[in-house]
């Protein structure tokens, strides 16, 4: 396919799968989850904890292994690779983390930790390394003087300057930022955002940014995917997807957000209860449980993600072709 | 007549370095605020500000080297600051309660959920056993939490977050308190289960007509079930006010930057904000402690700022408060 040239990954029906520790028993993180990213492009994953989205960019990352599925990188099946393997490729799949204060080595000085992945990856000369440790803390706007101290010394923002710097030492071509913002102060996540945002701007690396935070989501990233329970109930651009959310629990999830603004009613639908346990799927929509208006299939047939209004919006959802799926929203 | 009425507290870390000089961490420096029967009031503020410390002195569990050093607390006429421990003990967990970010490590993980509980009533009041734990299991049913008589059963290991938060909700208003202290009440809860258990809260909160002080940093819980907001920077109060009119006329620099820092407040086209640097509570500057960041500074903000009045009940902490700016 022509189109499937142009994306830097594709992901098909992956599957990831733990072990619970009791003999036939897994937990199911990750099912059958397939999507694309286009070279340059920043997709939004969203979904509350136990959605599966930060082992979709783990298993991406191959920081663990998929159950199935293929994960193609620039064309390459990396889903199957050997650690050893794929120890190359590494140089171009970087991942930041949320917690900046356990990511980074406490006894290694902010020079050393932007260094390491110079020093494994580009083989340059030490005194090459150095100049071009300088050039990368300058692009996260880290201060040189800052470079000889260790991270204790250094605030939350600045800790995570180093993350994003170390991530962008060896030019990736795909990075996968998992929640890099949740941990820190909102002024500071502004200047953290804005910091991406140059760098996707300058550099065009391909970003998959996982958040809880939908507002974030919103304003870096061009397509979102929503998950549930380890499958994408629906995804999109995200001008789609937040103005026209077609699935019960993306309205939900979006309806439960607070504006930082007081004079902006709250229509909300406040779902009932929690995020079922992943050991035992239902046969049917994951979200059947809690969908306010699932209807006797949805809870036995699984629906397909399917196109909302034509175009690449999809949403899998049995009620969005007899235009019952919306739900709604009182304050 | 305020329930709780804080008067210029200050409240410090007391350390000696290596060399056995004395430094001061001045963390909160000269806090004020009353808070009145029924009112919900959010404190906001970056990492650092002081807002769980305003909680922890007002709740008396500040812990060396923490001290007050200065000011006043008072709650419902009785000065807590000079209160001896078990007149304190008595008002804790009884008429001031406080719920606290991290239920998982607040619960004791091996007492059954109804047993804690329980323990909460009778260390305030004599009551049998039964009738106490009847009481958990309303109390269980009120917070959301579904088939309280298995729940209470539970050990804290087997309950989710959103659970546990919703347990240590129920503990802190099992006595029917007159002030609820909320510190990050629903920090690390999907925004699904945040809207549950707030909206839980302030169906609570003012069914039994207490007051609470919600410490949140998050700007939507204050915009929406706060009545009043507090905006501290570096241990002061730097704007107060009900929360429409300091959302709507922010008057102070750093309100300003802080309402435009919420993602949904600004566009990444738009160039990079200033840098937003923690201040260093070992050497604050002598006026104005937010002078260094202020995109406003000037030479009168080296001296101590005034107290101005924006509006009915608006006060903003700045010299230049009065001024309208653009941009």
């Amino acid at each position: 396919m022509a189109e499937a040239a142009k994306n830097l990954l594709d992901v098909d029906e992956l599957v990831v799968h733990f072990p619970t520790g009791r003999a036939g028993q897994v937990v199911h993180a990750v099912n059958h989850v397939s999507f694309a990213i286009a070279a340059s492009q920043t997709l939004g994953l969203v979904g509350e904890s136990g959605s599966g989205k930060s082992t979709i960019g783990r298993a991406i990352t191959r920081l663990i292994q998929p159950t199935s599925g293929h994960i193609r990188f620039d064309g390459l099946d990396v889903a199957k690779m050997t650690p050893a393997a794929f120890r190359p490729l590494r140089r171009d799949v970087q991942i930041v983390f949320q917690d900046p204060w356990g990511a980074l080595n406490p006894r290694l000085s902010v020079r050393r930790l932007i260094e390491e992945p110079i020093a494994l990856h580009m083989g340059m000369s030490a005194s090459d390394r150095r100049a071009y440790a300088d050039d990368v803390a300058k692009r996260v706007s880290l201060s040189t003087q800052l470079l000889d101290r260790y991270p204790a010394e250094l605030s939350g923002g600045q800790l995570q300057r180093v993350c994003i710097a170390r991530a962008i030492a060896t030019s990736p071509r795909l990075i996968v930022l998992d929640e890099p913002t949740s941990s820190l102060d909102l002024s500071v996540r502004a200047e953290i955002l804005h910091l991406l945002a140059e760098l996707k701007r300058d550099t065009g690396v391909t970003m998959l940014f996982i958040s809880h935070d939908l507002s974030t989501i919103k304003l870096i990233c061009d397509k979102v995917m929503v998950l549930y329970l380890g499958s994408v109930v629906e995804r999109g651009d995200t001008q789609d997807v937040f103005g026209n959310p077609a699935h019960p629990y993306t309205q939900s999830l979006l309806s439960a957000h607070l504006s930082a603004d007081p004079r902006q009613k709250m229509n909300r639908h406040v779902l009932k209860g929690e995020i079922p346990s992943a050991i035992e799927l239902p046969p049917g929509c994951n979200f059947a449980g809690r969908c306010p208006v699932a209807l006797d299939t949805c809870s036995l047939q699984r629906p397909p993600l399917l196109p909302v209004q034509g175009g690449e919006h999809l949403a899998a959802c049995h009620r969005i072709s007899d235009g019952g799926n919306r739900l709604v929203l009182a304050p | 007549m305020s329930l709780l009425q804080v008067d210029n507290l200050h409240t410090h870390f007391v350390t000696r370095d290596r060399d056995n000089q004395v430094r001061t961490a001045t963390a909160l420096n000269g806090v004020s605020f009353a808070l009145a029967d029924g009112e919900v009031l959010g404190l906001v503020g970056e990492t650092g500000a002081g807002k769980s410390l305003t909680a922890t002195s007002i709740m008396g569990l500040l812990r060396p080297p923490a001290r007050i050093v200065e000011g006043r607390i008072s709650f419902g006429g009785r000065t807590l600051t000079d209160m001896p421990p078990d007149e304190l003990n008595a008002l804790r967990g009884n008429e001031i309660a406080i719920v606290v970010q991290s239920p998982k490590t607040s619960l004791d993980p091996l007492m059954r959920i109804g047993d804690q509980i329980v323990r909460v009533i009778q260390a305030h009041r004599r009551m049998e056993r039964t009738e106490a734990y009847q009481r958990a299991l309303k109390m269980l049913a009120a917070v959301g939490i579904p088939d309280p008589e298995r729940r209470a059963q539970a050990l804290p290991h087997e309950l989710s977050g959103g659970m546990a938060q919703r347990v240590l909700i129920a503990m802190a208003l099992i006595n029917e308190p007159r002030l609820l202290v909320a510190d990050e009440p629903t920090t690390g809860l999907d925004v699904t289960v945040q809207a549950q258990i707030l909206d839980m809260l302030r169906r609570l909160v003012s069914e039994m007509g207490m007051a609470s002080l919600v410490i949140t940093h998050d700007l939507g819980i204050v915009a929406h079930y706060c009545d009043r907001v507090a905006v501290m920077f570096a241990g002061r109060i730097v704007e107060i006010g009900p929360t429409a009119a300091v959302f709507g006329n922010p008057a102070h620099p750093y309100t300003r930057a802080l309402i435009g820092s919420a993602p949904e407040n600004f566009s990444l086209a738009a160039g990079r904000p200033g840098r937003g640097e923690p201040p260093n509570l070992y050497a604050l500057p002598p006026g104005c402690h937010y002078v260094d960041r202020c995109p406003l500074a000037d030479s009168r903000c080296a001296q101590m700022p005034p107290l101005v009045s924006v509006s009915a009940g608006h006060e903003a902490l700045c010299h230049k408060a009065t001024v309208t700016t653009h941009g």
